[in-house]
Protein backbone atom coordinates (compact mmCIF):
# COMPACT_ATOMS: atom_id res chain seq x y z
CA UNK A 1 0.00 0.00 0.00
CA UNK A 2 1.75 3.26 1.27
CA UNK A 3 1.75 4.56 -2.46
CA UNK A 4 4.08 2.17 -3.69
CA UNK A 5 1.75 0.96 -5.96
CA UNK A 6 1.19 3.07 -9.55
CA UNK A 7 -2.32 4.63 -9.08
CA UNK A 8 -3.18 2.35 -12.22
CA UNK A 9 -2.64 -0.79 -10.35
CA UNK A 10 -4.55 -0.14 -7.13
CA UNK A 11 -7.93 -0.72 -7.94
CA UNK A 12 -6.89 -3.63 -9.97
CA UNK A 13 -5.39 -4.99 -6.45
CA UNK A 14 -8.08 -4.40 -4.58
CA UNK A 15 -10.94 -5.99 -6.71
CA UNK A 16 -8.08 -9.23 -7.33
CA UNK A 17 -9.09 -10.98 -3.77
CA UNK A 18 -13.11 -10.81 -4.37
CA UNK A 19 -13.02 -10.76 -7.84
CA UNK A 20 -10.26 -14.09 -7.73
CA UNK A 21 -12.72 -15.73 -5.28
CA UNK A 22 -15.92 -15.61 -7.51
CA UNK A 23 -13.25 -16.37 -10.64
CA UNK A 24 -12.68 -19.75 -8.77
CA UNK A 25 -15.51 -20.88 -7.01
CA UNK A 26 -18.40 -19.47 -9.16
CA UNK A 27 -17.26 -18.70 -12.62
CA UNK A 28 -15.10 -22.06 -12.83
CA UNK A 29 -17.59 -24.57 -11.80
CA UNK A 30 -20.13 -23.03 -13.88
CA UNK A 31 -17.18 -23.85 -16.56
CA UNK A 32 -17.09 -27.51 -14.89
CA UNK A 33 -20.72 -27.59 -15.00
CA UNK A 34 -20.59 -27.26 -18.55
CA UNK A 35 -18.43 -29.86 -19.56
CA UNK A 36 -20.29 -31.71 -17.51
CA UNK A 37 -23.36 -31.28 -18.75
CA UNK A 38 -21.76 -33.07 -22.15
CA UNK A 39 -20.71 -36.35 -20.82
CA UNK A 40 -21.80 -39.99 -21.45
CA UNK A 41 -21.92 -42.80 -19.39
CA UNK A 42 -23.26 -44.18 -16.04
CA UNK A 43 -22.58 -44.08 -12.35
CA UNK A 44 -20.69 -47.35 -12.45
CA UNK A 45 -19.04 -47.05 -15.72
CA UNK A 46 -18.18 -43.16 -15.02
CA UNK A 47 -18.62 -40.49 -17.35
CA UNK A 48 -16.80 -39.77 -20.65
CA UNK A 49 -16.79 -36.39 -22.46
CA UNK A 50 -18.24 -36.89 -25.81
CA UNK A 51 -19.91 -33.16 -26.89
CA UNK A 52 -23.47 -35.38 -25.84
CA UNK A 53 -25.91 -32.43 -26.68
CA UNK A 54 -28.67 -35.30 -26.40
CA UNK A 55 -28.90 -35.05 -22.51
CA UNK A 56 -30.17 -31.68 -23.19
CA UNK A 57 -32.86 -32.78 -25.45
CA UNK A 58 -33.51 -35.74 -23.32
CA UNK A 59 -33.56 -33.51 -20.03
CA UNK A 60 -36.26 -31.29 -21.36
CA UNK A 61 -38.13 -33.42 -22.61
CA UNK A 62 -37.96 -35.88 -19.56
CA UNK A 63 -38.66 -33.12 -16.98
CA UNK A 64 -40.94 -30.56 -19.17
CA UNK A 65 -43.70 -31.49 -16.20
CA UNK A 66 -41.20 -30.38 -13.90
CA UNK A 67 -40.29 -26.95 -15.81
CA UNK A 68 -43.37 -26.20 -16.76
CA UNK A 69 -44.44 -26.10 -12.94
CA UNK A 70 -41.62 -24.10 -11.95
CA UNK A 71 -42.66 -21.73 -14.19
CA UNK A 72 -46.48 -21.82 -13.03
CA UNK A 73 -45.86 -21.93 -9.51
CA UNK A 74 -43.49 -19.57 -9.61
CA UNK A 75 -45.35 -17.24 -11.76
CA UNK A 76 -48.31 -17.83 -9.22
CA UNK A 77 -46.37 -17.16 -6.28
CA UNK A 78 -44.98 -13.95 -8.11
CA UNK A 79 -48.75 -12.38 -9.29
CA UNK A 80 -49.99 -13.45 -5.65
CA UNK A 81 -47.14 -11.60 -3.63
CA UNK A 82 -47.10 -8.23 -5.77
CA UNK A 83 -51.24 -8.33 -5.06
CA UNK A 84 -50.42 -8.71 -1.59
CA UNK A 85 -47.33 -6.88 -1.46
CA UNK A 86 -48.46 -3.62 -3.40
CA UNK A 87 -51.27 -1.88 -1.36
CA UNK A 88 -49.11 -3.11 1.57
CA UNK A 89 -46.09 -1.19 0.13
CA UNK A 90 -48.29 1.55 -0.67
CA UNK A 91 -49.54 1.89 2.62
CA UNK A 92 -46.62 1.91 4.48
CA UNK A 93 -45.06 4.59 1.81
CA UNK A 94 -48.06 6.66 2.46
CA UNK A 95 -50.30 6.33 5.24
CA UNK A 96 -47.87 5.36 7.75
CA UNK A 97 -46.61 8.45 9.12
CA UNK A 98 -44.20 7.48 12.17
CA UNK A 99 -45.38 3.49 11.95
CA UNK A 100 -43.48 3.67 8.98
CA UNK A 101 -39.82 2.03 9.98
CA UNK A 102 -41.40 -0.46 12.49
CA UNK A 103 -43.81 -1.41 9.50
CA UNK A 104 -40.86 -1.78 7.58
CA UNK A 105 -39.48 -3.72 10.10
CA UNK A 106 -42.10 -6.07 10.26
CA UNK A 107 -41.99 -6.57 6.37
CA UNK A 108 -38.97 -8.59 7.39
CA UNK A 109 -39.33 -9.97 10.17
CA UNK A 110 -39.74 -13.50 8.78
CA UNK A 111 -36.10 -13.00 7.22
CA UNK A 112 -34.91 -13.74 10.79
CA UNK A 113 -36.12 -17.13 11.02
CA UNK A 114 -34.38 -19.62 9.36
CA UNK A 115 -35.67 -20.51 5.80
CA UNK A 116 -36.45 -24.27 6.65
CA UNK A 117 -38.52 -23.09 10.00
CA UNK A 118 -40.93 -20.58 8.16
CA UNK A 119 -41.96 -23.59 5.75
CA UNK A 120 -42.10 -25.89 8.41
CA UNK A 121 -44.27 -23.34 10.03
CA UNK A 122 -46.62 -23.13 7.64
CA UNK A 123 -47.02 -27.39 7.60
CA UNK A 124 -48.06 -26.70 11.00
CA UNK A 125 -50.27 -24.27 10.39
CA UNK A 126 -51.62 -26.04 7.18
CA UNK A 127 -51.94 -29.51 8.80
CA UNK A 128 -54.52 -31.91 8.50
CA UNK A 129 -56.26 -31.45 12.24
CA UNK A 130 -55.12 -27.72 12.05
CA UNK A 131 -56.71 -24.76 12.81
CA UNK A 132 -57.12 -23.88 8.93
CA UNK A 133 -58.32 -26.61 7.81
CA UNK A 134 -60.90 -27.64 10.47
CA UNK A 135 -62.41 -23.79 9.72
CA UNK A 136 -62.31 -24.22 6.47
CA UNK A 137 -63.92 -27.85 6.52
CA UNK A 138 -66.71 -26.40 9.11
CA UNK A 139 -67.49 -23.31 5.84
CA UNK A 140 -67.68 -25.67 3.49
CA UNK A 141 -64.40 -24.50 1.87
CA UNK A 142 -62.33 -27.76 2.06
CA UNK A 143 -64.78 -30.65 1.67
CA UNK A 144 -64.78 -32.89 4.91
CA UNK A 145 -61.74 -35.42 3.96
CA UNK A 146 -59.79 -32.30 1.88
CA UNK A 147 -56.70 -31.14 2.76
CA UNK A 148 -54.17 -28.10 2.35
CA UNK A 149 -50.88 -29.63 2.94
CA UNK A 150 -48.94 -31.44 -0.09
CA UNK A 151 -51.69 -29.42 -2.31
CA UNK A 152 -50.77 -27.18 -5.18
CA UNK A 153 -52.19 -25.00 -2.75
CA UNK A 154 -49.72 -25.32 0.40
CA UNK A 155 -47.16 -24.96 -2.10
CA UNK A 156 -47.47 -21.87 -3.88
CA UNK A 157 -48.51 -20.27 -0.54
CA UNK A 158 -44.99 -21.05 0.73
CA UNK A 159 -43.66 -19.67 -1.97
CA UNK A 160 -45.13 -16.96 -2.36
CA UNK A 161 -44.43 -16.28 1.91
CA UNK A 162 -40.98 -16.85 1.53
CA UNK A 163 -40.28 -14.55 -0.80
CA UNK A 164 -42.86 -11.78 -0.06
CA UNK A 165 -40.49 -9.41 1.17
CA UNK A 166 -38.30 -9.58 -1.95
CA UNK A 167 -41.57 -7.94 -3.52
CA UNK A 168 -42.61 -5.15 -0.88
CA UNK A 169 -39.10 -3.59 -0.31
CA UNK A 170 -38.23 -2.77 -3.77
CA UNK A 171 -42.03 -1.74 -4.17
CA UNK A 172 -41.60 0.60 -1.17
CA UNK A 173 -38.41 1.73 -1.98
CA UNK A 174 -40.14 3.28 -5.70
CA UNK A 175 -42.92 4.21 -4.03
CA UNK A 176 -41.57 5.85 -1.21
CA UNK A 177 -39.53 8.21 -3.66
CA UNK A 178 -42.45 9.33 -5.56
CA UNK A 179 -42.46 13.22 -5.13
CA UNK A 180 -46.14 13.58 -3.15
CA UNK A 181 -46.47 17.41 -5.29
CA UNK A 182 -46.86 15.13 -8.55
CA UNK A 183 -49.76 13.49 -7.25
CA UNK A 184 -51.22 16.89 -5.74
CA UNK A 185 -50.81 18.08 -9.36
CA UNK A 186 -52.94 15.60 -10.52
CA UNK A 187 -55.97 15.81 -7.90
CA UNK A 188 -55.56 19.52 -9.14
CA UNK A 189 -56.10 19.32 -12.31
CA UNK A 190 -59.45 17.21 -11.27
CA UNK A 191 -57.60 13.73 -11.87
CA UNK A 192 -60.25 11.14 -10.25
CA UNK A 193 -58.12 8.96 -7.25
CA UNK A 194 -58.07 5.88 -10.00
CA UNK A 195 -56.80 8.19 -13.08
CA UNK A 196 -53.89 9.42 -10.85
CA UNK A 197 -53.50 5.85 -9.43
CA UNK A 198 -53.17 4.71 -13.13
CA UNK A 199 -51.45 7.47 -14.77
CA UNK A 200 -49.36 8.81 -12.34
CA UNK A 201 -48.52 6.44 -9.15
CA UNK A 202 -48.16 3.48 -10.87
CA UNK A 203 -46.20 4.46 -13.79
CA UNK A 204 -43.59 6.23 -11.40
CA UNK A 205 -43.48 3.15 -9.25
CA UNK A 206 -42.77 0.86 -12.67
CA UNK A 207 -38.98 0.13 -11.14
CA UNK A 208 -40.01 -1.56 -8.18
CA UNK A 209 -42.60 -3.72 -10.07
CA UNK A 210 -39.98 -4.29 -12.11
CA UNK A 211 -37.40 -4.88 -9.46
CA UNK A 212 -40.04 -6.49 -7.09
CA UNK A 213 -41.25 -9.14 -9.63
CA UNK A 214 -37.61 -10.64 -10.89
CA UNK A 215 -36.45 -10.80 -7.10
CA UNK A 216 -39.66 -12.76 -6.38
CA UNK A 217 -39.42 -15.04 -9.62
CA UNK A 218 -35.76 -15.71 -9.91
CA UNK A 219 -35.36 -17.54 -6.33
CA UNK A 220 -39.12 -18.69 -6.87
CA UNK A 221 -38.35 -20.89 -10.12
CA UNK A 222 -35.35 -22.29 -8.78
CA UNK A 223 -36.99 -23.04 -5.56
CA UNK A 224 -37.42 -27.04 -4.00
CA UNK A 225 -37.57 -26.41 -0.73
CA UNK A 226 -41.75 -25.59 -0.15
CA UNK A 227 -42.71 -28.40 -3.28
CA UNK A 228 -40.45 -30.93 -0.67
CA UNK A 229 -41.70 -29.99 2.81
CA UNK A 230 -45.53 -28.83 1.64
CA UNK A 231 -46.14 -31.21 -1.17
CA UNK A 232 -45.78 -34.16 -2.56
CA UNK A 233 -44.01 -36.08 -5.75
CA UNK A 234 -47.07 -34.24 -7.63
CA UNK A 235 -46.12 -30.86 -6.88
CA UNK A 236 -42.21 -31.51 -7.45
CA UNK A 237 -40.32 -28.35 -9.24
CA UNK A 238 -37.50 -28.34 -11.53
CA UNK A 239 -34.82 -27.93 -8.38
CA UNK A 240 -36.19 -31.27 -6.74
CA UNK A 241 -35.06 -32.87 -9.73
CA UNK A 242 -31.45 -30.91 -9.84
CA UNK A 243 -30.81 -31.89 -6.07
CA UNK A 244 -31.82 -35.61 -6.31
CA UNK A 245 -30.35 -36.44 -9.49
CA UNK A 246 -27.39 -34.68 -8.38
CA UNK A 247 -27.04 -35.52 -4.96
CA UNK A 248 -29.06 -38.93 -4.69
CA UNK A 249 -28.76 -40.56 -8.28
CA UNK A 250 -25.19 -39.11 -8.91
CA UNK A 251 -26.90 -38.74 -12.39
CA UNK A 252 -24.25 -35.70 -12.97
CA UNK A 253 -24.90 -34.78 -17.07
CA UNK A 254 -28.51 -34.72 -16.18
CA UNK A 255 -28.33 -32.29 -13.36
CA UNK A 256 -25.73 -30.26 -14.87
CA UNK A 257 -28.43 -30.16 -18.05
CA UNK A 258 -31.27 -29.27 -16.48
CA UNK A 259 -29.31 -26.70 -14.34
CA UNK A 260 -28.09 -24.87 -17.87
CA UNK A 261 -31.60 -25.32 -19.15
CA UNK A 262 -33.34 -23.75 -16.33
CA UNK A 263 -30.69 -20.64 -16.22
CA UNK A 264 -31.37 -20.31 -20.13
CA UNK A 265 -35.16 -20.11 -19.63
CA UNK A 266 -34.95 -17.86 -16.70
CA UNK A 267 -32.91 -15.77 -18.74
CA UNK A 268 -35.49 -15.63 -21.50
CA UNK A 269 -38.32 -14.89 -18.64
CA UNK A 270 -36.36 -11.92 -17.49
CA UNK A 271 -35.49 -10.37 -21.30
CA UNK A 272 -39.07 -10.82 -21.90
CA UNK A 273 -40.10 -9.03 -19.14
CA UNK A 274 -37.40 -6.63 -19.21
CA UNK A 275 -38.86 -5.77 -23.13
CA UNK A 276 -42.38 -5.51 -21.64
CA UNK A 277 -41.71 -3.55 -18.56
CA UNK A 278 -39.30 -1.15 -19.97
CA UNK A 279 -35.09 -1.55 -19.36
CA UNK A 280 -34.76 1.59 -17.70
CA UNK A 281 -36.41 0.47 -14.93
CA UNK A 282 -34.43 -2.96 -14.71
CA UNK A 283 -31.33 -1.07 -14.52
CA UNK A 284 -32.63 1.84 -12.70
CA UNK A 285 -33.36 0.69 -9.13
CA UNK A 286 -31.16 -3.08 -9.55
CA UNK A 287 -29.52 -3.28 -5.99
CA UNK A 288 -29.40 0.71 -5.83
CA UNK A 289 -32.78 0.60 -3.50
CA UNK A 290 -31.76 3.44 -0.89
CA UNK A 291 -33.13 3.96 2.50
CA UNK B 1 -68.02 10.71 -2.86
CA UNK B 2 -66.62 11.39 0.48
CA UNK B 3 -68.08 8.53 2.02
CA UNK B 4 -67.15 6.30 -1.01
CA UNK B 5 -63.31 7.38 -0.63
CA UNK B 6 -63.54 6.74 3.27
CA UNK B 7 -64.70 3.57 2.40
CA UNK B 8 -61.69 2.70 0.22
CA UNK B 9 -59.22 4.10 2.68
CA UNK B 10 -60.53 1.50 5.35
CA UNK B 11 -60.40 -0.92 3.11
CA UNK B 12 -57.05 0.00 1.66
CA UNK B 13 -55.74 -0.24 5.43
CA UNK B 14 -57.60 -3.65 6.54
CA UNK B 15 -55.85 -5.69 3.25
CA UNK B 16 -52.55 -3.62 4.39
CA UNK B 17 -53.20 -5.15 7.78
CA UNK B 18 -54.32 -8.67 6.42
CA UNK B 19 -50.83 -8.95 4.46
CA UNK B 20 -49.01 -7.65 7.74
CA UNK B 21 -50.71 -10.72 9.82
CA UNK B 22 -49.65 -13.05 6.58
CA UNK B 23 -46.42 -12.32 6.99
CA UNK B 24 -46.50 -12.37 11.07
CA UNK B 25 -48.06 -15.31 11.95
CA UNK B 26 -46.32 -17.90 10.94
CA UNK B 27 -43.40 -16.44 12.86
CA UNK B 28 -45.84 -16.36 15.66
CA UNK B 29 -46.55 -19.48 15.48
CA UNK B 30 -42.78 -20.89 15.76
CA UNK B 31 -42.50 -19.01 19.08
CA UNK B 32 -46.01 -20.63 20.45
CA UNK B 33 -44.99 -23.71 19.72
CA UNK B 34 -41.67 -23.42 21.26
CA UNK B 35 -43.69 -23.91 24.12
CA UNK B 36 -45.96 -26.79 23.28
CA UNK B 37 -45.66 -29.86 24.84
CA UNK B 38 -46.34 -32.11 21.82
CA UNK B 39 -47.35 -35.77 21.83
CA UNK B 40 -45.55 -37.96 19.40
CA UNK B 41 -42.59 -37.08 17.14
CA UNK B 42 -43.94 -33.88 15.14
CA UNK B 43 -45.04 -30.45 16.56
CA UNK B 44 -47.94 -30.01 14.65
CA UNK B 45 -50.57 -29.63 17.26
CA UNK B 46 -51.07 -27.53 20.00
CA UNK B 47 -51.35 -30.00 23.36
CA UNK B 48 -50.07 -27.90 26.68
CA UNK B 49 -48.25 -25.07 27.91
CA UNK B 50 -44.60 -26.32 28.84
CA UNK B 51 -40.86 -25.12 29.49
CA UNK B 52 -39.43 -28.25 29.08
CA UNK B 53 -38.29 -27.18 25.00
CA UNK B 54 -36.74 -23.95 27.02
CA UNK B 55 -35.27 -25.43 30.19
CA UNK B 56 -32.79 -28.16 27.75
CA UNK B 57 -33.34 -26.19 24.10
CA UNK B 58 -29.99 -29.11 22.94
CA UNK B 59 -31.93 -31.70 24.30
CA UNK B 60 -34.66 -33.30 22.90
CA UNK B 61 -35.79 -36.85 21.01
CA UNK B 62 -32.75 -35.95 17.85
CA UNK B 63 -29.37 -35.43 19.42
CA UNK B 64 -26.80 -33.28 17.85
CA UNK B 65 -28.66 -30.05 17.68
CA UNK B 66 -26.43 -28.25 19.58
CA UNK B 67 -23.30 -29.43 17.94
CA UNK B 68 -25.17 -28.24 14.31
CA UNK B 69 -26.00 -25.34 16.05
CA UNK B 70 -22.23 -24.32 16.95
CA UNK B 71 -21.13 -25.54 13.39
CA UNK B 72 -23.39 -22.51 11.72
CA UNK B 73 -22.03 -20.20 14.11
CA UNK B 74 -18.64 -20.80 13.24
CA UNK B 75 -19.23 -20.78 9.71
CA UNK B 76 -21.25 -17.97 9.60
CA UNK B 77 -18.58 -15.71 11.59
CA UNK B 78 -15.61 -16.82 9.46
CA UNK B 79 -17.40 -16.59 5.99
CA UNK B 80 -18.56 -12.72 7.30
CA UNK B 81 -15.18 -11.93 7.93
CA UNK B 82 -13.67 -13.27 5.14
CA UNK B 83 -16.36 -11.72 2.78
CA UNK B 84 -16.94 -8.63 4.45
CA UNK B 85 -13.25 -8.42 4.02
CA UNK B 86 -12.72 -9.30 0.43
CA UNK B 87 -16.58 -7.39 -0.47
CA UNK B 88 -15.37 -4.47 1.25
CA UNK B 89 -12.11 -3.77 -1.18
CA UNK B 90 -14.06 -5.09 -4.36
CA UNK B 91 -16.56 -2.38 -3.31
CA UNK B 92 -13.98 0.09 -2.78
CA UNK B 93 -12.51 -0.44 -5.96
CA UNK B 94 -15.68 -0.07 -8.05
CA UNK B 95 -16.63 3.42 -6.36
CA UNK B 96 -13.45 5.17 -6.31
CA UNK B 97 -11.46 4.08 -9.12
CA UNK B 98 -12.00 4.59 -12.67
CA UNK B 99 -10.10 1.74 -14.51
CA UNK B 100 -10.53 -0.27 -17.75
CA UNK B 101 -13.64 -2.95 -17.21
CA UNK B 102 -15.56 -1.11 -14.21
CA UNK B 103 -18.69 -1.81 -16.45
CA UNK B 104 -18.40 -5.14 -16.94
CA UNK B 105 -17.35 -6.40 -13.33
CA UNK B 106 -20.32 -3.84 -12.06
CA UNK B 107 -22.53 -6.16 -14.31
CA UNK B 108 -20.59 -9.40 -13.34
CA UNK B 109 -21.27 -9.17 -9.40
CA UNK B 110 -24.82 -9.67 -10.41
CA UNK B 111 -24.63 -12.43 -11.61
CA UNK B 112 -23.94 -14.77 -8.64
CA UNK B 113 -27.63 -13.26 -7.34
CA UNK B 114 -29.56 -14.31 -10.25
CA UNK B 115 -28.44 -17.84 -10.28
CA UNK B 116 -30.63 -20.12 -8.70
CA UNK B 117 -29.25 -21.75 -5.49
CA UNK B 118 -29.54 -24.83 -6.40
CA UNK B 119 -27.38 -24.42 -9.56
CA UNK B 120 -24.66 -22.84 -7.28
CA UNK B 121 -24.85 -25.82 -5.59
CA UNK B 122 -24.58 -27.88 -8.27
CA UNK B 123 -21.59 -26.07 -10.01
CA UNK B 124 -19.45 -26.22 -6.67
CA UNK B 125 -19.46 -29.82 -5.97
CA UNK B 126 -18.84 -30.68 -9.30
CA UNK B 127 -15.53 -28.82 -9.39
CA UNK B 128 -14.94 -30.31 -5.60
CA UNK B 129 -15.91 -33.48 -7.06
CA UNK B 130 -13.62 -33.61 -9.88
CA UNK B 131 -10.88 -32.25 -8.04
CA UNK B 132 -11.39 -35.00 -5.19
CA UNK B 133 -11.93 -32.53 -2.83
CA UNK B 134 -13.25 -33.93 0.72
CA UNK B 135 -16.34 -31.92 1.06
CA UNK B 136 -16.99 -31.10 4.65
CA UNK B 137 -16.03 -27.66 6.95
CA UNK B 138 -13.95 -25.68 4.55
CA UNK B 139 -16.23 -26.49 1.84
CA UNK B 140 -19.33 -24.96 2.89
CA UNK B 141 -17.50 -22.45 4.53
CA UNK B 142 -15.80 -21.52 0.92
CA UNK B 143 -19.18 -21.51 -0.79
CA UNK B 144 -20.82 -19.49 1.78
CA UNK B 145 -17.96 -17.02 1.06
CA UNK B 146 -19.08 -17.22 -2.53
CA UNK B 147 -22.42 -16.23 -2.11
CA UNK B 148 -22.52 -14.03 0.49
CA UNK B 149 -19.49 -12.04 -1.70
CA UNK B 150 -22.17 -10.42 -3.77
CA UNK B 151 -24.11 -9.10 -1.14
CA UNK B 152 -21.52 -7.37 0.32
CA UNK B 153 -20.23 -5.75 -2.61
CA UNK B 154 -23.56 -4.48 -3.71
CA UNK B 155 -24.34 -3.24 0.10
CA UNK B 156 -20.90 -1.36 0.59
CA UNK B 157 -21.00 -0.06 -2.40
CA UNK B 158 -24.31 1.39 -2.46
CA UNK B 159 -23.53 3.14 0.83
CA UNK B 160 -19.81 4.33 -0.78
CA UNK B 161 -21.33 6.40 -3.52
CA UNK B 162 -22.35 9.91 -2.57
CA UNK B 163 -18.90 9.35 -0.54
CA UNK B 164 -17.02 12.93 0.16
CA UNK B 165 -13.61 12.25 -1.14
CA UNK B 166 -13.05 16.13 -0.23
CA UNK B 167 -12.38 14.66 3.70
CA UNK B 168 -9.63 12.15 2.66
CA UNK B 169 -7.90 15.08 0.44
CA UNK B 170 -8.49 17.12 3.92
CA UNK B 171 -6.27 14.22 5.22
CA UNK B 172 -3.69 14.14 2.85
CA UNK B 173 -2.76 17.68 2.75
CA UNK B 174 -2.59 17.67 6.16
CA UNK B 175 0.06 14.83 5.99
CA UNK B 176 -1.21 12.13 6.40
CA UNK B 177 0.05 8.78 4.80
CA UNK B 178 -2.42 6.74 2.52
CA UNK B 179 -2.32 3.88 5.25
CA UNK B 180 -3.27 6.86 7.89
CA UNK B 181 -6.05 8.33 5.90
CA UNK B 182 -7.49 4.94 5.18
CA UNK B 183 -7.95 3.92 8.90
CA UNK B 184 -8.45 7.31 10.22
CA UNK B 185 -10.48 8.92 7.39
CA UNK B 186 -12.14 6.30 5.21
CA UNK B 187 -12.80 3.49 7.28
CA UNK B 188 -14.71 5.15 9.82
CA UNK B 189 -16.56 6.86 7.06
CA UNK B 190 -17.82 3.76 5.59
CA UNK B 191 -17.84 1.37 8.71
CA UNK B 192 -21.61 1.87 9.11
CA UNK B 193 -22.21 0.17 5.73
CA UNK B 194 -19.81 -2.26 6.61
CA UNK B 195 -21.60 -3.27 9.76
CA UNK B 196 -24.46 -3.69 7.89
CA UNK B 197 -23.01 -5.92 4.86
CA UNK B 198 -21.53 -7.95 7.50
CA UNK B 199 -24.96 -8.22 9.88
CA UNK B 200 -26.39 -9.44 6.31
CA UNK B 201 -23.82 -11.96 5.09
CA UNK B 202 -23.72 -13.53 8.72
CA UNK B 203 -27.56 -13.91 8.60
CA UNK B 204 -27.63 -15.37 5.04
CA UNK B 205 -25.17 -17.70 5.80
CA UNK B 206 -26.58 -18.77 9.38
CA UNK B 207 -29.62 -19.21 7.15
CA UNK B 208 -28.42 -20.98 3.99
CA UNK B 209 -29.57 -24.45 3.46
CA UNK B 210 -29.58 -25.17 -0.48
CA UNK B 211 -26.13 -24.98 -0.94
CA UNK B 212 -24.84 -26.00 2.10
CA UNK B 213 -26.58 -29.23 1.57
CA UNK B 214 -24.67 -29.74 -1.53
CA UNK B 215 -21.47 -28.99 -0.13
CA UNK B 216 -21.64 -29.98 3.33
CA UNK B 217 -20.10 -33.92 3.23
CA UNK B 218 -21.07 -35.05 6.84
CA UNK B 219 -20.70 -31.77 8.42
CA UNK B 220 -24.31 -30.98 10.19
CA UNK B 221 -24.87 -27.18 10.05
CA UNK B 222 -28.15 -26.03 11.69
CA UNK B 223 -30.69 -25.86 8.42
CA UNK B 224 -29.03 -29.01 7.44
CA UNK B 225 -29.83 -30.79 10.91
CA UNK B 226 -33.96 -29.11 10.71
CA UNK B 227 -34.09 -30.64 7.06
CA UNK B 228 -32.80 -34.26 7.82
CA UNK B 229 -34.93 -33.91 10.83
CA UNK B 230 -37.82 -32.78 8.98
CA UNK B 231 -38.59 -36.22 7.61
CA UNK B 232 -38.59 -38.41 11.16
CA UNK B 233 -39.32 -35.58 13.84
CA UNK B 234 -40.06 -32.33 14.61
CA UNK B 235 -39.28 -31.39 18.17
CA UNK B 236 -39.97 -27.91 20.14
CA UNK B 237 -36.41 -27.40 20.36
CA UNK B 238 -35.85 -26.72 16.83
CA UNK B 239 -38.39 -24.09 17.38
CA UNK B 240 -36.78 -23.08 20.30
CA UNK B 241 -33.31 -22.52 18.81
CA UNK B 242 -35.69 -20.69 15.58
CA UNK B 243 -36.99 -18.35 18.38
CA UNK B 244 -33.07 -17.68 19.87
CA UNK B 245 -31.84 -16.67 16.51
CA UNK B 246 -34.73 -14.55 15.61
CA UNK B 247 -35.04 -12.74 19.05
CA UNK B 248 -30.42 -12.38 18.62
CA UNK B 249 -31.32 -10.87 14.99
CA UNK B 250 -33.88 -9.00 16.29
CA UNK B 251 -31.79 -7.36 18.80
CA UNK B 252 -29.24 -6.74 16.43
CA UNK B 253 -31.25 -5.20 14.14
CA UNK B 254 -32.33 -2.65 16.59
CA UNK B 255 -29.21 -2.05 18.10
CA UNK B 256 -27.60 -1.19 14.86
CA UNK B 257 -31.04 1.58 13.91
CA UNK B 258 -30.33 3.06 16.99
CA UNK B 259 -26.57 3.52 16.81
CA UNK B 260 -27.07 4.86 13.58
CA UNK B 261 -29.29 7.47 14.53
CA UNK B 262 -27.24 8.22 16.76
CA UNK B 263 -24.39 8.55 14.62
CA UNK B 264 -26.86 10.76 12.47
CA UNK B 265 -28.12 12.55 14.81
CA UNK B 266 -24.05 13.55 15.95
CA UNK B 267 -23.22 14.02 12.36
CA UNK B 268 -25.88 16.86 11.90
CA UNK B 269 -24.65 18.98 15.01
CA UNK B 270 -21.10 18.91 13.83
CA UNK B 271 -21.12 21.80 11.73
CA UNK B 272 -21.94 24.20 14.52
CA UNK B 273 -19.04 25.96 16.45
CA UNK B 274 -18.92 24.73 19.99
Amino acid sequence: MRGRLKKAGLPYALLLPGLGWLLIFFVIPLAYMAFESLKIGTLDTGYTFNWEFANYTEALSDFSEQFARSFEYAGLATLIALLIGYPLAYVIAFRAGRWRNALLLAVIVPFFVTYLIRTLSWETILSDSGLVVETLRTVGIVSEDGRLLDTTVSVVMGITYNYLPFMILPLYASLERIDVRLLEAGYDLYGRRRDVFFRVTLPLSMPGVVAGTLLTFIPAAGDFINAELLGTPNQFMIGNVIQSRFLELADYPTAAALSFILMALMLAVVLVWARVAGTEALLGTEGEARR
Amino acid sequence: MRTRRKLLDGFLNVYAGLALLYLLVPIAIIIVFSFNDPRGRFNFIWQEFSFDAWTDPFGGPVPGIGDALATSVEIAVLSTLVATALGTLTALALVRYEFRGRAPVNFFIFIPLATPEVVLGAALLSLFLNFSVATGFSTILIAHIMFNLSFVIITVRSRLIGFDRSLEEAAQDLGATPWQTFWLVTFPLILPGVISAALLAFALSLDDFVITNFTSGSTITFPVFVWGAARVAIPPQIYVIASMIFLVTLAAMLLTVWQQRRAERMASVRPEPA
